[in-house]
């Protein structure tokens, strides 16, 4: 079942497109990427589907509803965090619960959530004082406060440092868990591999692709590449026979092979077979990164400047 | 869920957000001292100099004092109307605070709800401590009490709605206070804070006459006189009220 349907999603900021075509299906209980350089209109287009913007053309429904017209509806059921949204400087913690959690007609019990979210010893800290870290949190708080069906996070952890990055991560495992519905717009390559069930890489206001992280790293991403120094003489055919095998390049006396997964096994047992050992053997595979670049003809950070948000 | 249920939740929210926006604006007092406790330690000050006893010349009878009482009343509703209410929403909008609250059930705009009712709230508070230390201080009260009660309504709108249009343009806290204390001074001295209006050269009555801070104390001045407010000043107040009030309803932006 279909969380979030978008169709043929358009908008535009006067002469500027943000989002120029872009269809999107999350399903239930899932974490969806969405994955794109800044002003690939990533951001524009979760404000579309949280009800906040109106879309110019296209069609999108959520949890059965239609942002545009349904806001307070869909605003029951989604959470959302957004870039940039911070608190009054002297709002405590535990104030800024209770008054969210006011809102909703279901809400969570604020020192409950405060707890999961390892808040508790900063319950009567004003919100100035808190770091990034802390402040992330209680966004994530105020987001999930109401029991949200979908969750929207935007560029959750940037500016945040590892540590804090990867405790955040977890967060967000531990709410899909519970079954909350997660979309996660973010422009680091890393943290969809890491925490996506799906992504959708976006540019240029359009979807590039979409699938698991997994899936569009090894289907676009240039394959599975090893290299090794053979110990015995070879011929190239015995590797490019195999069905898993795409290319054969050789360097010096180092052998650079390029294919599916699978290959890596397939060519050792090859070489096993002609009495000869892949010797300071080095594999790697395809990234989100390398999928980037072959779907878009740009690195993924050269993307970055300019362009609408 | 029944709708009475939601109209119970939703005044329940209200009322919290009410308790923080009060909690707010104890912590963070700049309305606080400068709305209420300068006006309040002027009239301190000023029923303590023995010459603020003597008749103000062409003001009728009145004591320096007693014109100065409508002069701190209108310092009360400027000083929250321009620098308390527009700050905070500037500040939220500036902070995103008004962005989130947009993804929640409960608009925005609830949040400018309950900083207009805590400012009103501080208001009522000051107006009330300056004529009752007015009082006991010997200086005379309105007694039109109904044209007084009119002025201060019309007045306070003007003020208020004037203080919107500062929020809608302002577009960070910074931008907000300074424009709000831009508009203190002269809108002041205009009303009389410097110089009160019956001592005021002719040209500069008559201006003041048509400014709204100038037509709320000429209003509140003739009730303390015993008269009902000139239909003019009144005029003024609300002509202003009204073009504020559709200015900052045109340009006011949530984000």
């Amino acid at each position: 079942m279909s969380v979030v349907t978008v169709e043929g999603l358009r908008k535009t900021y006067g002469d500027l497109v943000a989002v120029r075509d872009i269809d999107l299906a999350v399903e239930v209980g899932e974490v969806f990427g969405i994955l794109g350089p800044n002003g690939a209109g990533k951001t524009t287009t979760v404000e579309c589907v949280a009800g906040l913007r109106a879309p110019d053309a296209g069609r999108i429904e959520v949890l059965g509803l239609d942002p545009a017209t349904d806001s307070d509806r869909l605003h029951e059921q989604v959470g959302v965090q957004q870039q940039q949204g911070a608190l009054p400087p002297k709002l405590r913690v535990g104030e800024a619960l209770k008054l969210y959690a006011g809102f909703y007609r279901d809400a969570e019990d604020p020192r409950r959530l405060a707890a999961t979210l390892g808040l508790t010893d900063r319950w009567d800290a004003p919100y100035r004082v808190l770091s990034g870290g802390q402040r992330q949190r209680v966004s994530i708080a105020l987001a999930l406060v109401g029991r949200p069906r979908l969750a929207i996070l935007d560029e959750l952890t940037t500016g945040l440092d590892p540590a804090a990055r990867r405790e955040t991560w977890g967060l967000i495992r531990s709410m899909r868990d519970q079954g909350v519905t997660v979309v996660l717009v973010t422009h680091s390559m890393e943290e969809a591999g890491e925490l996506c069930d799906r992504v959708a890489l976006i540019d240029h206001g359009r979807v590039v692709a979409a699938g698991t992280p997994a899936r569009l790293a090894h289907e676009h991403g240039g394959g599975t590449r090893m290299s090794f120094r053979p110990t015995g003489t070879i011929e190239d055919a015995l590797l490019t026979g195999l069905p898993s095998v795409r290319r054969v390049v050789r360097d010096g006396d180092r052998l650079a092979v390029t294919g599916d997964p699978e290959a890596v096994v397939d060519v050792v047992l090859a070489l096993d077979r002609v009495g000869v050992r892949p010797a300071d053997l080095e594999v790697a595979s395809g990234t989100l990164d390398d999928a980037f670049l072959a779907l878009t003809g740009h690195r993924f950070h050269e993307a970055e400047d300019g362009g609408p948000r | 869920m029944s709708a009475t249920g939601t109209v119970a939740r939703h005044r329940g929210a209200f009322r919290r957000l009410l308790a923080v926006e009060a909690r707010l604006a104890w912590r963070e007092p700049v309305a606080l001292v400068w709305g209420v406790g300068l006006p309040v330690v002027l009239v301190l000050i000023f029923g303590n100099i023995s010459a603020f006893r003597e008749v103000l010349p062409g003001s009728g009878g009145l004591t320096v004092l007693d014109a100065y009482l409508p002069v701190l009343v209108m310092v009360v509703l400027a000083m929250l109307g321009l620098v308390g209410l527009p700050v905070p929403l500037a500040t939220y909008r500036e902070l995103g605070v008004l962005r989130r609250m947009s993804t929640t059930p409960v608009h925005p705009s609830w949040v400018l709800g309950a900083q207009l009712v805590v400012n009103l709230a501080m208001a009522a508070v000051a107006v009330t401590l300056v004529l009752g230390m007015g009082m006991a201080l010997g200086a005379q009260l309105p007694s039109q009490a109904l044209g007084f009660a009119l002025a201060l309504v019309l007045a306070t709108a003007t003020l208020f709605t004037l203080g919107l249009c500062v929020a809608a343009m302002a577009r960070t806290a910074r931008a907000a206070a300074a424009v709000g204390n831009a508009l203190f001074f002269p809108l002041a001295f205009f009303g009389g804070l410097w110089l009160p209006q019956p001592v005021m050269p002719e040209v500069l009555q008559r201006i003041s006459g048509y400014t709204p801070t100038g037509a709320a104390v000429q209003a509140m001045t003739s009730t303390v006189q015993g008269s009902f407010p000139s239909l003019a000043s009144l005029l003024v107040m609300g002509g202003y009220a009204v073009v504020f009030a559709v200015v900052a309803v045109r340009t006011f932006r949530w984000e």
